[in-house]
């Protein structure tokens, strides 16, 4: 028989037991769904964890206390002082590659205007903290220069300050208000960027200068990391030659790219998108023993139409290709009915905010898992038709 | 070589069974189905095959149809013994030697008439999709099935489904024709119609085994077998064969035409 009588014969068999055919296939349908919906979830994080971390400024490159011991103790970074204001000053003097420098100290906390209170952290900066975040001021101004050699008391502020705070203030410039009982003028109002992948409100941040917050809040004088927006061999021998470090010794100081903190967030990313995509897949190998299971039943059921085709001339070939065809088409059909759920789910989940994107390969391989799933799970019902007695089967009551 | 009572001349032997017997294992005990039949039948000859109820006619014409092989004995068709055929080879000769129309008809359930017929035809890749309609229409045609086409089987009734059987049987145009019991649930008069088309199909030099139950329908053949018991009882020749046609222009008219 040629593949198109064999065609419209599994379409009449699948259709003359529609309800049934539709039953073997929901195992398909929800296991590629699944698998789809998983893929779709895994490669969005990926996208918007990349995003996000692309949002923190371009090339940025953090540099933070302590040595990035892999094994063995290590110290609460924090807690080290090896950051300090000649550092800094030494990668600006020095920088060739470096396009940005800012360092950076922070406190979280209570910030109070009138009667109302939020709790946020407040970050000491400097100007070119604003270039290699990328974000600029919307209303107002940043602070300045000056500001900062005075350690001013003046910030700018993210929206969510602002909605918390004076809801039903109009101008929130020259408005004071106080972080630890400190006074700060505001002086800007800063972009929105609203939440990141990790559900941080992005906005609930106060920037001051980093003088201010080193002085008049922490009363330190080192940095919890200084940012740059650089290349990483050049600030590792600016900040070695400024820390006097022997050549065999260890530096006092990581310095971690954006890049490999993309690489690692990525690849934890990669790791549980796998472990969701496996346990779908399972649900798919399931699903092809329920088809085995109804072609078994159809084949017995059918056993005086085998025996009658025979009878006038097929040969086991053309029998098995039949049920191998009949069982390929069910859960190829089931897989594209599973491609569109999946498809919908997909669309679902962005609805309620979750980062997705389904990509390409992920609806091919679909494609060729039902494929192998039919085969591999129709050879044996295909087989057991096959190897049927003509006259035996033709009698089959 | 049997001499051909129609011109004299020598005739080829397609068909030789040399002691054929066929066991049926039942739970304990064994039945015997056939019990050492021999006989040739020649290129062109119509056999009537009768006998009793359970006597083996059925089992003998699965034999011959390479449905089924013998449990002890030989079947040469052709000269070839079908048992060292295989399986594929035997397909292959039902394909396109052999038609056969069961006792109780086999019809692909909830299937059109036409679809019934192409069916032989649909494992043989030399048929082009309309050559096959082609052939099932006319061979409906030829069993009086004209109107009833697109009838599907389980729309009919049993005389009509036994001619869709013999439609298919003949729809591959084969040299062999098998029928058991083609004409058991026929009228009188639709029986001769068939028996008109298979003295046609003998005419043009078929060779044809019909079981019959009906003693009447052997003058209209040129052989007549008769089995008891799992053996040959009887095998004569008959010297005057009937026209079915005269006979059929001889039948009342229908009240009802
Ligand atoms: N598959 C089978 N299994 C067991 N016994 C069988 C089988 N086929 C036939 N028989 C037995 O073989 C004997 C001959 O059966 P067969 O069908 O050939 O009879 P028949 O001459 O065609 O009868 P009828 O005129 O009623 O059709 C019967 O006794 C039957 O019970
Ligand atoms: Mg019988």
């Amino acid at each position: 028989m040629n593949y198109l009588n064999l065609l419209k014969v599994a379409v009449k068999a699948i259709a003359s037991n529609k309800f049934r055919s539709f039953l073997s296939m929901l195992g398909i349908i929800i296991g590629v769904a699944a698998v789809i919906i998983m893929m779709a979830i895994g490669q969005g994080s990926k996208e918007s964890v990349r995003q996000n971390i692309s949002q923190m400024g371009t090339n940025l490159i953090m540099v933070r206390p302590g040595a990035d011991m892999r094994g063995g103790v290590r110290q609460d970074p924090s807690a080290m002082q090896t950051l300090k204001q000649e550092d800094y000053e030494s990668i600006v003097q020095n920088k060739k590659y470096v396009t940005y420098v800012s360092p950076e100290v922070s406190a979280g906390g209570q910030v109070i205007y009138g009667a109302n209170n939020t709790t946020t952290t407040i970050y000491g900066e400097s100007l070119e903290y604003f270039d290699i975040k990328q974000w600029s001021v919307e209303q107002g101004d940043s602070f300045s220069e000056e500001d900062i050699r005075k350690a001013a008391k003046v910030c700018v502020v993210g929206k969510t300050i602002i909605d918390e705070l004076m809801p039903n203030v109009n101008e929130p410039i020259g408005k004071t208000i106080r972080f630890k009982s400190i006074p700060f003028r505001i002086v800007g109002v800063l972009k929105s960027k609203g939440y990141n992948s990790w559900g941080m409100d992005q906005d609930n941040v106060i920037i001051a200068p980093y003088t201010t917050v080193m002085k008049r809040i922490l009363a330190q004088t080192f940095f919890s990391s200084i940012n740059c927006s650089a290349i990483t061999e050049e600030l590792t021998d600016i900040l070695r030659q400024t820390h006097k470090i022997k050549d065999g010794e260890e530096d006092d100081f990581t310095i971690r790219s954006q890049q490999e903190i993309m690489d690692t967030m990525s690849s934890t990313m990669d790791s549980i998108t796998i472990i969701l995509v496996v346990a779908a897949a399972f649900s798919l190998i399931v699903a092809g023993i329920g088809i085995m299971n109804i072609m078994l039943v159809s084949v017995t059921e059918r056993t005086k139409e085998i025996g009658l085709r025979m009878s006038v001339g097929a040969r086991g070939i053309d029998i098995s290709a039949q049920f191998l065809i009949e069982s390929i088409m069910i859960s190829v059909t089931g897989g594209v009915l599973g491609i569109i759920v999946g498809w919908l789910g997909t669309v679902l989940c962005a609805n309620f905010g979750l980062p997705v994107s389904i990509p390409m390969w992920s609806i091919l391989l679909s494609f060729a898992v039902c494929t192998i799933i039919g085969i591999l799970f129709g050879f044996f019902p295909a087989k057991k038709a096959a190897t049927m007695d003509p006259i035996e089967a033709i009698r089959y009551e | 070589m049997l001499k051909d009572v129609k011109t004299g001349t020598d005739r080829k032997v397609v068909i030789r069974l040399d002691n054929v017997r066929r066991d049926f294992k039942v739970g304990e005990e064994t039945v015997h189905a056939l019990r050492g039949v021999s006989f040739e039948i020649c290129e062109g000859e119509f056999v009537t095959i009768m006998g009793t109820s359970g006597s083996g006619k059925s089992t003998l014409l699965n034999q011959l149809g390479c449905l089924d092989t013998p449990t002890s004995g030989e079947y040469y068709l052709d000269g070839i013994p079908v048992k060292k055929m295989k399986k594929n080879e035997r397909a292959l000769l039902r394909n396109r030697k052999i038609g056969f129309v069961f006792q109780n008809y086999n019809l692909l359930p909830k299937t059109t008439a036409v679809e019934n017929v192409e069916l032989p035809l649909m494992y043989n890749s030399r048929y082009s999709a309309r050559e096959r309609k082609e052939a099932a229409i006319e061979a409906l045609k030829a069993v009086g099935l004209g109107d009833r086409l697109y009838h599907k089987s389980n729309q009919m009734s049993g005389g009509q489904m036994q001619r869709v059987a013999i439609a298919r049987a003949l729809v591959n145009n084969p040299t062999i024709i098998l029928a058991d019991e083609a004409t058991g649930n026929l009228d009188t008069r639709t029986s001769f119609e068939m028996l008109v088309l298979f003295q046609k199909l003998y005419n043009e030099g078929r060779t044809i085994i019909f079981v019959t139950h009906n003693p009447e329908i052997a003058q209209y053949s040129s052989r007549n077998i008769t089995l008891r018991d799992g053996k040959i009882r009887q095998d004569i020749v008959n010297p005057n064969i009937q026209s079915a046609a005269e006979a059929l222009a001889a039948l009342p008219a229908n009240q009802d035409d």
